[in-house]
């Protein structure tokens, strides 16, 4: 074959455990560039190491050799045999390979399919690589590709935008009362991590002004710096809520620390803007009773759970239409790597002809004494020859066809002309 | 003829509409709007049509009154939609509109010969500018009753088609507000022009006519309902309730007075 395969072999949640997976751990990326730059056989490559999976997508003209050199390098550290190795590791090859690298850009292979960071990751493993020239055509484009048809995805499913977990759920809702969260102000009550995730959130969703109420003042200072916010103290909390929009609330208290006479009075001075409740703590500190009041929303935990529960299900019809998109994609660049095999093909033989014709034209010329005009002729009657006989030949090879049946034509035409064989 | 023509155009945009909802397609939206475009101008050219064959406004039976008030829903709709967008408003805007059409579909089309005190030019003012605040304060209406939608979803927690079909209740609430600020202007002049209309052809600004008093009414309730907004800060729930009642209190000036409570307004038959 003239062109590598493309080849993708890794270790992901789905296929290893844990305890496996930990052992495969590469923390710096250099040493793996560099190492797989030792691999025979591995012309591109770029690396990639995340929590959930590491992978290693490179070319090859020997695939089979080259796939054991990388599987025992991914092994090294580990005291698993190449057996065990094996089982716990895939192997995509060609079309397949394009397919796999796709789905984990467009986040389809992910534990929580649809989360975005897989794609970041895979942006700055493809930066590290290109740094080093460890890529090349193939895998440039491919990796190229692999992003603008993840954004696609994006674009046109809702993948991304379901929210499926506790602190995405409540920022969803946020949006359904609010619209933009653009310069909204929260109100963080208590402290604890569901609760600051929560913060976060609504943080990098637009909210601007954040303040931290805390039994203890010293702790609600510590927290607000950590927001750029303003800390008061617990008995604040109503006249703080009078300037909110959202209230997260997470304290340790055994009862309630909200009511709904407590709320109540402060909807007129609010001029009625809606307040939307976020309760994550267990046991509640928040009234039920304030969901009645108008234009407040109250939310507790399993609210949120609900809400959670609800979009996995929807991620599932948007992810078959992900899929879609992304085979789409696959099949685009299968054809362009198809063609690339066939331009190289096509030079090698109109060059191999042309080279024939020359040598036989030269030879058969220095026995005869001709002038320029009938040079000339035998010059095109030589030319047109070839041309001729080539011109089916290539007719058949560029016909629109299906990639195997392809590859299958450019394979027969190498062997029937030995373009592969080099004297 | 050409009514029909129209009503089924209309009729084609609100299946898309509804298939566009239910699918969220947004070729099938694209295609919806045109139609409803075409359904619109079709509607338009009808108009003009009854212009010609009654000579004069065609503003004086049932069935064109409630025609032209479609027409005016679909104009400010398409206005609306070129300034800006509503997630899924055209749904529930072309079902009214529909329902509009449905009504005057089955009301006589027979013309009859104006009687000389609404021989006037004030006709076309008053009774046009009259009708089109009625399709601005539909609008609020629809707009009005996305929000109770969205606000029910909200408060009950259990989340069906709408609460991923609707926008977010602060846009909603601004739709609304946005249609009533245009239609209570608009409502406004309809009243003053009736009633320097009704000085010209009957010496007296104000008769107490029902349909006066409806309008009036009418106009209360939107007008209460802007100055609660500015003043105290109406908003959410209680403005969207309001804009269905003001435009229940709207149909009711359209129909019951005329149905119930003969007067002066009352459609020439």
């Amino acid at each position: 074959m003239s062109v590598d395969q493309i080849l993708v072999l890794g270790v992901n949640h789905k296929t290893a455990p844990v305890e496996v997976r930990e052992k495969l751990a590469f923390p710096d990326i250099e040493v793996p560039l560099a190492k797989l730059g030792e691999v025979p056989g591995c012309t591109e490559f770029c690396f990639l190491s995340t929590c959930n999976r590491v992978e290693v997508i490179f070319t090859s003209a020997t695939p089979e050799k080259t796939v054991r050199h990388i599987r025992s390098f991914l092994f090294a550290d580990s005291n698993l045999g190449d057996e065990e190795a094996t089982r716990y590791t895939y192997l995509y090859t060609g079309a397949d390979a394009v397919n796999h690298l796709y789905r984990v850009a467009a986040s389809l292979d992910s534990m929580v399919v649809g989360e975005p960071q897989i794609l970041g990751q895979l942006k700055d493993a493809y930066r590290e690589a290109y740094a080093r020239q460890c890529t090349g055509t193939i895998l440039n484009r491919l990796i190229h590709k692999a992003f603008s048809s993840a954004k696609r995805v994006r674009t046109e499913t809702n993948i991304g935008s379901s929210a499926v977990s506790i602190s995405y759920a409540a920022v969803e809702l946020a949006k359904k009362i609010f619209g933009s969260l653009k310069n909204k102000k929260v109100l963080l009550v208590g402290a604890g991590e569901m609760a600051e995730l929560a913060a976060e959130h609504l943080m990098s969703q637009g909210c601007t002004e954040i303040t931290v109420a805390n039994r203890t003042l010293k702790n609600a200072v510590t927290l607000a710096k950590q927001f750029n916010g303003k800390a008061v103290g617990l008995s604040e909390i109503i006249p703080q809520l009078e300037l909110a929009d959202i209230m997260i609330s997470s304290t340790g208290a055994q009862d309630l620390i909200l009511h709904h006479d407590d709320v109540k009075p402060i909807m007129r001075p609010r001029r009625n803007k809606p307040l939307f409740l976020i309760d994550i703590a267990v046991p509640r500190d928040l009234d039920p009773k304030l969901n009645e009041i108008d234009n407040i929303y109250l939310y507790d935990v399993d609210d949120l759970s609900q809400v959670v529960e609800m979009n996995k299900k929807d991620r599932q019809g948007e992810a078959d239409k992900a899929s879609a998109i992304v085979t789409e994609e696959a099949i685009k660049f299968s054809n362009w790597l198809d063609n690339l095999a066939l331009t190289p093909t096509i030079t090698a033989l109109l060059g191999n002809a042309e080279q024939l014709r020359k040598t036989e034209v030269e030879r058969t010329l220095a026995t005869l004494d001709l002038s320029p005009k009938e040079i000339k002729a035998i010059n095109k009657l030589t030319a047109s020859l070839v041309n001729k006989m080539l011109h089916h030949p290539l007719i058949h090879l560029k016909a629109e066809c299906h990639t195997q049946e392809k590859q299958e034509k450019i394979d027969h035409l190498r062997k029937m002309f030995s373009l592969d064989v080099r004297d | 003829m050409l009514f029909t023509a129209t009503y089924i155009i209309y009729s084609v945009a609100v299946i898309l509409y509804l298939v566009y909802f239910s699918s969220q397609n947004k070729q099938v939206r694209l295609a919806a709007r045109r139609i409803l475009t075409s359904a619109g101008l079709c509607h338009l050219g009808l108009l003009i049509l009854r212009y010609v064959e009654a000579g004069h406004t065609p503003l004086t039976t049932h069935h064109d009154t409630v025609s032209f008030f479609a027409l005016s829903m679909t104009g400010a709709f398409l206005a609306f939609r070129w300034r800006y967008k509503v997630k899924n408003f055209g749904t529930f805007v072309s079902v009214v509109i529909l329902a509009l059409m449905t009504v005057a579909l089955f009301s006589s089309r027979n013309l009859y010969p104006l009687p000389p005190a609404l021989q006037s030019s004030w006709l076309l003012v008053h009774a046009s500018i009259a009708i089109l605040a009625n399709g601005f304060l539909a609008l609020g209406f629809c707009g009005g009753v996305m929000y109770l939608i969205q606000d029910h979803e909200l408060k009950k927690k259990r989340f069906t088609l709408f609460y991923h079909r609707l926008p977010s209740l602060e846009s909603l609430d601004q739709l609304t507000q946005h249609c009533l600020s245009i239609g209570l202007p608009l409502l406004t002049l309809g009243i003053i022009t009736g009633s320097l209309w009704a000085k010209q052809a009957w010496g007296s600004y104000w008769h107490w006519d029902p349909k006066e008093t409806w309008s009036l009414i009418t106009w209360f309730l939107y007008a209460g309902l802007l100055h609660q907004r500015l003043a105290i800060g109406w908003r959410g729930k209680r403005s969207a309730i309001m804009s269905v009642i003001g435009f229940l209190a709207v149909l009711f000036t359209l129909w019951g007075v005329n149905f119930l409570l003969p007067g002066v307004h009352t459609y020439v038959r």
